[in-house]
């Protein structure tokens, strides 16, 4: 037994996404650099190598490949032959994995692959915390965390593989993460023991159920399907599948806290002070993690804030989020993504809004979109502690108050309106670095 | 667990047992991805999509077997005793890259149609 270089302690989020893949025992990792993702797969290429992972006869194979679209395609091959499979990426490189993505949904493979989210560029280059890349996706069919610590990040990692090779689901998961907010910052992460990672992450299978490479049974996939064969019914089997993931992340989750003593919710949604709350905040990442500093905040000062996190996005815990909507009835809903056209202009409002039109009890609620934190600028706890009183005023006086950064419907926290302070000139402005 | 794994134990089968993809008749006993299994003429006989069709001399073959390693339909066919080449005309599809690959040149390719 060597003496693991790393087991505890600061780290930083990308180190603690390369340690959980290992400690999940992935057989092939394909990699390809991004920025704020390439500390990742670098980490990897030093650790297929290290000591602690030789001694322990650990055969992860290591490849680099010429391009994101090949990483992609390199997972969906290897993953058709059985192997356990990971990868990380952010923006651009996502977009350009997309195609190989919708085959991994297609073919039912169940790759694990996080995101170190990112602005993406276009008119403007930008690689700071934004969920523009990994929103693209919502509908891909892929499932989607949305991480809000350096821990949760490995954690999600590890018990990535059960949810995503569970038999019921084989879908590729993709745990995403604010780029440098979480990826180049440290704070205190813990490993699981090996022994006892080994015991917890699913068992591996010499083939998947439904895919497989033998000479002695040849199959094929991924062949042409005429409008009257069973294109449509697949499609509906992938949605099948996501919706029988939210049991399967809810065990998977309760089994973590059973062995480990940590827990993130159900797993789908993490609330802070929700139940008694007469205001809500919902949101995702390490800003809706922060809000709980404002809830805390608000409270000593009188009034009942509470926040709830969406960690799981697809599949879209609608039972989850709409348990609290029923209890508030106040709602404001915070994105850090902005999907052009859409009627809030934030996709996770737009989904709850749609959400609250399944139950008598929940289709009068207020829900206020919010937008803020767009590549990379900050949204600090006194940004949240203005939300929330925005919200307060809609308690009190039965109408959304007026703000300069209000348009369409929709509050665009720290919009740059010519009345405060521009972060302009003095300072370098690096957002959340 | 167990029900999806169920499902998908029928199509994993030894070659002889399982059924056709066409046997799936609904919804509900679909596996969750497309598959098919290579069974030779379930698109009928394909050699009818032929133009021209390979004719070997056996005088001036060497049994290289070349056409047999380039063949991209499988439908050379090697005796296993004499060795002697031979084509699968229902399947073969005439593309001539056996007579192509041929180093001496011994297939001809005949039109047919
Ligand atoms: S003509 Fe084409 S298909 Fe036919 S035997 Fe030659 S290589 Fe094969
Ligand atoms: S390539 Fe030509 S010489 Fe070689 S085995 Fe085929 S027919 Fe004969």
């Amino acid at each position: 037994m060597v003496e693991p270089k790393f087991f505890e302690g600061p780290q930083k989020g990308n180190l603690a996404a390369a340690y959980a893949a290992m400690d999940a025992n992935v057989d092939v990792i394909t990699a390809y650099p991004i920025t704020p993702q390439t500390t990742v797969v670098e980490e990897l290429s030093s650790l297929v190598g290290e000591e602690e992972f030789i001694a322990r006869n650990q055969k992860t194979q290591f490849m680099r490949m010429e391009s994101e679209h090949s990483v992609a395609a390199g997972l969906v091959g290897a993953s058709y032959a059985g192997a356990r499979v990971y990868s990380a990426t952010a923006g651009q490189g996502l977009l350009y994995m997309t195609e190989m993505i919708h085959w991994m949904v297609g073919a039912r493979l169940p790759v694990v692959l996080s995101i170190a989210t990112r602005g993406l560029t276009g008119g403007g280059w930008n690689i700071w915390a934004d969920y523009g890349d990994i929103m693209g996706l919502r509908d891909s069919g892929i499932m989607i965390q949305l991480l809000g610590t350096h821990q949760e990040i490995y954690d999600s990692i590890l018990m990535g593989f059960n949810i995503s090779e569970h038999p019921d689901v084989m879908l590729p998961l993709f745990p995403a993460y604010g780029g440098f907010v979480l990826s180049h910052t440290s704070k205190p992460v813990k490993r699981v023991p090996w022994e006892e990672a080994q015991k917890f992450v699913i068992p591996k299978r010499d083939e998947w159920e439904h895919v497989w490479i033998d000479s002695e049974r040849p199959m094929m996939t991924g062949a042409l399907i005429m409008p009257q064969s069973f294109y449509a019914e697949f499609r509906i089997k992938a949605h099948e599948a996501q919706l029988k993931a939210i049991s399967v992340i809810k065990d998977t989750m309760a089994e973590f806290e059973k062995r480990f003593g940590r827990s993130y919710g159900n797993g789908l949604v993490e609330p802070y002070k929700a139940d008694d709350a007469d205001v809500l905040m919902i949101g995702y990442g390490t800003i809706a993690k922060q809000a709980e500093d404002a809830v805390d905040v608000l409270r000593e000062q009188g009034y009942k804030a509470g926040a709830l996190r969406v960690r799981t996005y697809r599949p879209f815990p609608t039972e989850d989020i709409l348990k609290y909507i029923k209890k508030t009835q106040i709602v404001g809903v915070m994105d850090r993504a902005i999907a052009f056209g859409n009627p809030t202009a934030g996709p996770l409002s737009t989904d709850i809004m749609a959400a609250c039109q399944r139950y008598d009890s929940t289709r009068n609620a207020k829900i206020l979109p919010f937008i803020g934190g767009l590549g990379g600028r900050d949204v600090t706890y006194d940004d949240q502690i203005e939300q929330f009183k925005i919200l307060f005023d809609l308690k009190e006086k039965g109408e959304a108050p007026k703000k300069p950064y209000k348009m369409w419907g929709t509050y665009w926290t720290g919009l740059i309106t010519g009345s405060d302070k521009v972060p302009q000139g003095e300072e370098e402005y690096f957002g959340d670095i | 667990m167990v029900e999806e794994a169920k499902k998908w134990e029928i199509i994993r089968k030894s070659r002889e047992e399982r059924p056709k993809i066409q046997s799936w008749t609904s919804y509900w006993d679909l596996p969750p991805a497309s598959l098919s299994f290579p069974i030779k003429g379930c698109a009928g006989h394909t050699g009818d999509w032929r133009t021209f069709k390979p004719v070997i001399n056996q005088d001036e073959c060497i049994k290289c077997y070349h056409c047999y390693m380039y063949c991209p339909e499988g439908t050379v066919l090697i005796d296993d005793e004499s060795g002697i080449v031979s084509f699968d005309y229902d399947y073969c599809k005439g593309c001539g890259i056996c007579a192509e690959m041929c180093p001496k040149k011994c297939i001809e390719m005949q039109r047919e149609v």
